[in-house]
């Protein structure tokens, strides 16, 4: 890459000859001013909801941007609506089972396709990658009728069962396994650890970036999943809380106060994930792109 | 990392590692896609099967509806994909000059869209979005518009919502990958370029996107999947409409399956569609790629 791009910079980039030369401090503040409007454009959501949730229904549909004085009716009438308690340890239970599982199955898998090359795995993991390009729409209806017919249908394992082996965090664990320095393991081998102890002793230890950041992509993901689980969860008593605020929206006339009060109680465990792995996640988008 | 030979007990370790994930991908995966195959030549409701040969290509073809889920998807492709890769390239650009300050801010805060539930994204959307909500409004405060504009009710605007609504939850995921590759790049090359008299535009246009081609093209495909398989937002914010001008293609398969009388064997056929899509695009995307390279 570096070769292809040097040429480029020195032979065909002419120096400017416009007359006209922009001084140097207005393109600063036009990186400035665009930054924040990004940055406006991102965190007014945020915002809005907050305000949202202390205001009435009417007023927010009217596009009142100031805090009222609502936020304890709101409350109490989510409480009142759904089963709060209920709904959100659905979804935390689901999402930690995924996240936890996810992981290690994906991660042992990542690690054993760079660490253990063969030809013949090489092949399979050739054929994942082709498989990544799969839409879920593909998989949804027979992926459906085998859970009705292993009699799956309204349980976690239905949840949680395909997404385990994800081909995206097996693909993510073996780029970042290429950065895990082959001199360590060659050190634990000589120290007489078998594979297992120098994956769980070795491995495991010096790629906690690379697990945090997996563990932001995972938990949001299974989190926020909405599609699979509105098709395998029938019961009222195991939906989760995705699928129950969102049913809140569908109705005649929404009572947005309420709902916009559940999506801030539905948003704060991803947003308090992010903000704990914050730093590990850019550390470890770093090791898998390298 | 280069073993040429494998001893014993590092080859069934190789297998060991991987087996757990092979077993289930087998499961949950190629057996679903191979079925899935099969099906789209069944036709029948419900579970009653019988071989229908081309019958379920054909009702594809006098399917309007069919037609109008794809073009949609495929508008949606064409217009947001671009938009959102551009503004993620140029976002990650200027959050990698050292000398630009608040830049840990502007990362955190364009990433965090990502970061919400997809259930407050939607609910915001459709709050900020009503005829009389507060986006209208600062619009018309600004003088952008005279009129208030019928995001949810008008099929043209509809779609712009879905499209605003995507690009903004996206954009900071892909600049991540985009800021994490950058952080790769010699600066000399830029320091080299500067003294060369390279305007920043230039610098970006021969020196940055030829540097990220390879991550410009797994987010590209990512985000072409992603598009394709459009669900969630469309689902949540205008449940397809109005009058399914904001239909797409996994959309029609969730009520051709789960609303309409179950149709399986037509719907894996609609499904298909999008693998055949994803396939091809995928490969043009990397015949593209490659051709710029030389």
């Amino acid at each position: 890459m570096t070769d292809q791009a040097l040429p480029l910079a020195t032979s065909r980039v002419e120096p400017r000859t416009s007359s006209f030369k922009v001084p140097h401090y207005v393109g600063r503040a036009i990186t400035y001013l665009l930054l924040s409007l990004a940055a406006f454009v991102s965190i007014f959501p945020f915002f809005w909801m907050v305000v949202g949730a202390t205001n009435r229904s009417v007023d927010i549909g009217i596009g009142k941007a100031t805090f009222g004085d609502q936020l304890l009716v709101n409350a109490t009438n989510f409480f009142t609506t759904v089963d709060a308690p209920r709904i959100f340890w659905n979804s935390a239970f689901i999402a930690l089972v995924g996240t936890v599982l996810t992981l290690a199955i994906s991660s042992l898998a990542g690690y054993g396709f760079e660490m253990f090359r063969s030809r013949f795995r090489e092949r399979i993991f050739g054929l994942m990658l082709l498989l990544l390009s799969i839409p879920f729409a593909a998989l949804m209806v027979p992926l459906f009728v085998m859970i009705s017919q292993f009699k799956l249908v309204g349980t976690v394992a239905a949840v949680v069962l395909p997404g385990i082996a994800s081909i995206f965090i097996i693909f993510y664990f073996r780029q970042a396994t290429k950065a895990f320095p082959g001199e360590l393991r060659d050190a634990a081998r000589v120290d007489g650890l078998n594979e297992w102890q120098i994956f769980f002793y070795i491995y495991l230890p010096t790629m906690r970036s690379t697990y945090a950041a997996a563990i932001i992509i995972v938990f949001m993901a299974n989190w926020n999943n909405y599609l699979w689980p509105l098709i395998v969860l029938n019961k009222p008593e195991q939906k989760t809380a995705t699928l129950v605020i969102s049913s809140l929206t569908s109705s005649y006339t929404p009572d947005f106060g309420m709902i916009l009060f559940g999506t801030i109680l539905a948003t704060l465990p991803t947003l308090i994930i992010f903000f704990l792995l914050q730093r590990r996640f850019v550390e470890g988008m770093l090791g898998a792109v390298k | 990392m280069a073993n040429a030979r494998l001893g014993r007990t590092e080859h069934i370790a190789g297998w060991t590692f991987i087996a757990p994930a092979l077993v289930l991908l087998g499961i949950f995966m190629l057996y679903p896609i191979l079925w899935s195959l099969w099906m789209s030549f069944q036709v029948g409701k419900g579970m009653n099967f019988s071989f229908g040969g081309f019958a379920n290509i054909v009702r594809l073809t006098k399917d309007p509806v069919f037609i109008r889920a794809l073009v949609n998807t495929l508008t949606f492709l064409v217009v947001q994909v671009p938009i959102m890769i551009g503004l993620a390239l140029l976002a990650a650009v200027a959050l990698n000059d050292p000398k630009l300050r608040f830049r840990g801010f502007f990362r955190t805060a364009i990433f965090l869209p990502c970061v919400t539930s997809l259930i407050a994204y939607s609910t915001l959307f459709k709050s900020m979005f009503a005829t009389d909500g507060i986006v209208n409004k600062m619009l018309m405060g600004l003088w952008i518009i005279q009129e208030p504009i019928h995001w949810l009710q008008d099929p043209f605007w509809a779609k712009i919502l879905i499209i605003i609504a995507i690009t903004w939850r996206w954009t900071g995921y892909n600049m991540v990958f985009y800021l994490a590759a950058l952080q790769n790049v010699d600066r000399s090359i830029y320091e080299a370029a500067r003294i060369d008299g390279a305007s920043g535009w230039h610098r970006f246009w021969y020196i940055t996107v030829p540097m990220l081609k390879p991550v410009i093209l797994f987010t590209t495909i990512i985000s072409t999947i992603g598009t394709l398989q459009l669900f969630d937002e469309v689902n949540n914010i205008t449940q397809g409409g109005p009058s399914d001008s904001t239909l797409t293609l996994s959309l029609y398969i969730y009520n051709l399956t789960f609303k309409f009388m179950p149709s399986f064997g037509y719907s894996a056929t609609v499904s298909w569609v999008i693998v055949l899509l994803v396939a091809v695009l995928s490969f043009a995307q990397f015949v593209i790629a490659r051709d710029r390279n030389k």
